[in-house]
């Protein structure tokens, strides 16, 4: 009983209400603006290569066929769906967010076991990040296009998150470990899903030229890498300013 | 053994801000990432194949 009434008490003691409101506001602050660079950059980058493919997932345009067709084909301009790009916005934005927030809740251990946090250790965050969110799955199961052909979703999302969570474990043994089998077990750690192998499809089916599909890689990834490098040089740079304000406070 | 139950809370009710916050960002993930409701896929569907989510 006592242990308990301690134990809330910490709960709502000021050290931890102001520990969780830093990582929420530097998280939410983080997140929006990256997320918002992040959906811009996918809009005009990223965004033509999936309407292109998806005029082959539809039909409307079919290679092999016996004419040579337009790699050149008209393509909707940015925000030419207001709703539809206005929901990528909105949910990038959220996305990152959810990333932000798991990178300055781990920068606030990192921060208390005596490392620096700050808009330049922050770069390094947020490659880490990229790697392990976004690269590490990508290896196997590479950004798809639509119309491609791929094994059962629930197969491949549990696959993902495996991946995910080992190469999260790996990036933080790397950056924190300090010793040789820290980097072995992080060494492992980002191989064997890939040793293992992703949920793979039984056949190929997709319609869609093999051109879109890489450029459609490349560009998701090219993106991803600078949306993570901002994310982690912001998530750090508020989780510093964010620590000062709340110092001044006190 | 008192000094040690305090201590053991202190630490970890610091840590729960942190553990809060990371549940919090990937339940998000999770929502706008991989919850198959026809109308979040719909809504996330660019998103989720720009940013290498598995899709469909």
């Amino acid at each position: 009983m006592t242990r308990l009434m301690m134990c809330a008490t910490q709960l709502a003691s000021p050290a931890t209400k102001t520990m969780f409101s830093r990582i929420l506001t530097s998280g939410l602050f983080a997140g929006a603006a990256a997320g918002l660079i992040a959906a811009l950059l996918q809009l005009y980058f990223v965004q033509p290569v999936l309407l292109h493919a998806e005029l082959y997932e539809g039909g409307d345009l079919v290679h092999f066929g016996a004419d040579p067709v337009t790699a050149h084909p008209d393509l909707p301009g940015m925000f030419a769906e207001p709703m539809r790009d206005g929901l990528s916005i909105i949910f990038t934005m959220l996305t990152y967010t959810g990333y932000a927030l798991v990178l300055a809740a781990l920068m606030s251990v990192a921060e208390r076991q005596g490392h620096e946090i700050n808009g330049r250790t922050g770069l390094l965050w947020g490659l880490a990040g990229f790697v392990a969110f976004h690269f590490a799955p990508g290896l196997s199961l590479a950004p798809e296009v639509p119309g491609v052909a791929a094994a059962d979703v629930g197969v491949r999302q549990i696959w993902w998150t495996v991946t995910v969570a080992a190469a999260g474990v790996a990036m933080w043994l790397i950056a924190f470990g300090g010793n040789l089998v820290s980097y072995l077990i992080a060494a492992v750690l980002l191989m064997v899903p890939h040793i293992i192998g992703a949920p793979e499809p039984e056949s190929f089916s997709g319609p869609v030229p093999t051109e879109i599909g890489a450029l459609f890689a490349a560009r998701a990834f090219g993106i991803g890498m600078a949306a993570w490098a901002l994310l982690g040089s912001f998530t750090g740079h508020f989780w510093q300013t964010e620590g000062k304000r709340a110092g001044a406070a006190v | 053994m008192t000094t040690k139950t305090i201590k053991a809370s202190a630490a970890g009710a610091s840590f729960l801000p942190a553990v809060f916050a990371v549940v919090l960002g990937l339940g998000i993930i999770t929502v706008t990432g991989h919850v198959q409701a026809s109308g979040l896929h719909d809504a996330a569907h660019d998103v989720r194949h720009a940013t290498g989510f598995p899709c469909h």
